[in-house]
């Protein structure tokens, strides 16, 4: 990913910010411009989400892509969001673990390396809560 | 709309081609097809060429040219056109050419599909077939399409209870089918313990759910019912064509484990040839991992949501049982060539209409259906085809 690629959806990326229909109060996570229900009616504003939602379904990728930073198998999964949208993401936990309902949070983590000289991708990952 | 029929069909062998490149591949399947049809390449108007990504497994973009001109068309200069759908883009070739047909603008047409995957480091193929998902938010954040298909395994074992065994059997019998298929990638049998025992790839799919990388090519030719009997005695009539999307992104679907673009697909493609699933005698569907068939068969009608599972066990989708599921082997045994795939499953379904499917031949076989996924459901193409 070039760097202007990674950037540009920083806050995004950081912070879990998604966006709202303010006209039927949907909300987007990953975030969009254009409500799907509300069509040229829908207004879209920035929202923070809270961090906070349930594993809906998941597994344990044993094959790594390149470039990412698990030392090993790590759990991906979907997850669903208190505000309502669902999102792909990594959960950090022992694999044995993983529930579908676990109630889990949003952490700031490391992703992916860009090479050895590139760029580090961070972002947000999840880890069960307590 | 003019009836259409498919009047020719050629296939490569699916699988590693070391020593053939890309445009070897394409000019062999069409010059099959050519030949299946008895035509001279002078009498086609018109091509349509399934191919997901030559940009980054050969580097090569601007592909309907390519072919165009490899295959001596380019010197009358015939409108040739890539279609791109991810995994799905054979099949979107193959609709794109019935169209253009039934509209009438066009008489005798070449679908086409090709992909040449194993000229990169396996590291590169898989990272441009993720590019099928979301790229941004789906791989970036380690998704692999393995990971993903396992995704919809879980939620699915969750909610209906099918065991890891009876997911087996969909690989167990498509390895069966592929073994009697003269151009399948892996023409062995195997066990449930193969699949059982193979390596995990992402839980809970092994190494044996999953389908591999392959070099390949399929063309088919169409033309109108009416002028049909030209080229050939046994043509067979494209019943109905039918194309659905939904969401790019796993995540976003109403169901985990249910492809609503397969629903709304195989719907739209029995409404329109006025039939049902109890009229098809054998279907290919897209089982590009082993869970991709059971949500399938499911989807398009042909056993209850939950069910798919048991019905594989219990033989229902062999050769023989009540609905014949990937009789070429599937995407798991046949190979998965991805933009070839759509057009060898109407290669297949053509073999098995006219009685030349040798020994997997489904007896006394009259309709077949196709079943072409893009990505994780976000297109699909679902063609029924019927002996005349």
């Amino acid at each position: 990913m070039t760097v202007a690629r990674f950037w540009r959806k920083i806050p995004q990326r950081y912070n879990l910010v998604g966006t709202k229909c303010t006209t039927c109060g949907r909300h987007f996570f990953p975030p969009r411009t254009f409500c799907p229900d509300c069509r040229r009616n829908g207004k879209i504003v920035d929202h923070k989400f809270a961090g906070f939602g349930t594993v809906v379904t998941y597994t344990v990728i044993q094959t790594e892509p390149d470039n990412f930073s698990s030392p090993g198998p790590y759990v991906l999964a979907i997850i669903k969001l208190d505000e309502g949208p669902q999102m792909t993401t990594q959960i950090i936990c022992d694999p044995k673990e993983t529930k579908i309902g676990m109630r889990v949070k949003s952490i700031f983590r490391k992703i992916a390396t860009d090479g050895e000289s590139g760029i580090i991708h961070y972002g947000t990952k999840f880890v069960p809560v307590e | 709309m003019r009836d259409v029929a498919v009047i020719g069909v050629g296939c490569t062998k699916f699988g590693e081609h070391w020593d053939r490149s890309f445009r070897d591949l394409f000019v062999e399947a069409g010059a099959l097809a050519l030949e299946d049809a008895k035509l001279s390449g002078e009498k086609i108007d018109a091509m349509y060429v399934g191919n997901m990504s030559a940009g980054r497994f050969i580097e090569q973009e601007h592909i309907g040219a390519l072919i165009a001109d490899y295959s001596g068309m380019a010197t009358r200069h015939i409108p040739a056109t890539r279609v791109e759908a991810a995994c799905a883009s054979g099949g979107l070739a193959f609709r794109q050419a019935v169209i253009a047909v039934a509209s009438g603008m066009e008489d005798i047409v070449v679908a086409a599909g090709v992909e040449k995957m194993t000229d990169v480091e396996p590291g590169a193929s898989t990272d441009a077939l993720t590019g099928a998902a979301d790229r941004e938010w789906e791989g970036f954040v380690g998704a692999t399409f393995p990971g993903l298909y396992a995704m919809i395994a879980t939620d699915y074992m969750h909610k209906y209870h099918m065991t890891r065994e009876q997911l087996a059997q969909v690989a167990v019998k498509n390895h069966f089918n592929g073994a009697r298929n003269p151009i399948a990638q892996f023409p062995n049998e195997i066990t449930l313990e193969t699949v059982m025992k193979s390596t995990m790839v992402a839980e809970p799919l092994r190494l044996f759910d999953c389908s591999p990388i392959t070099d390949g090519a399929a063309a088919v030719i169409v033309a109108p019912l009416e002028r049909a009997r030209e080229f050939t005695d046994t043509p067979i009539k494209v019943l109905a064509t039918a194309q659905a999307s939904d969401s790019i992104a796993l995540h976003d679907r109403r169901d985990i484990s249910t492809m609503d673009a397969s629903v709304a697909a195989g719907q739209r493609a029995f409404k329109m040839a006025k039939l049902t699933h109890k009229d098809i005698n054998m279907v290919e569907v897209h089982d590009c991992f082993s869970i991709a068939e059971i949500c399938a068969i499911e989807d398009l009608g042909f056993c209850k949501k939950g069910t798919a599972g048991k019905f594989t066990a219990d033989g229902e989708t062999a050769l023989g049982g009540k609905i014949p599921v990937n009789t070429s082997g599937g995407l798991k045994a046949c190979g998965h060539p991805v933009g070839a795939t759509g057009i060898k499953q109407v290669y297949e379904i053509v073999q098995q209409l006219r009685g030349d499917a040798g020994r997997r031949q489904v007896e006394n076989a009259k309709i077949g259906m196709t079943h072409n996924v893009g990505g994780t459901g976000a297109t699909v193409a679902v063609h029924i085809l019927g002996r005349v």
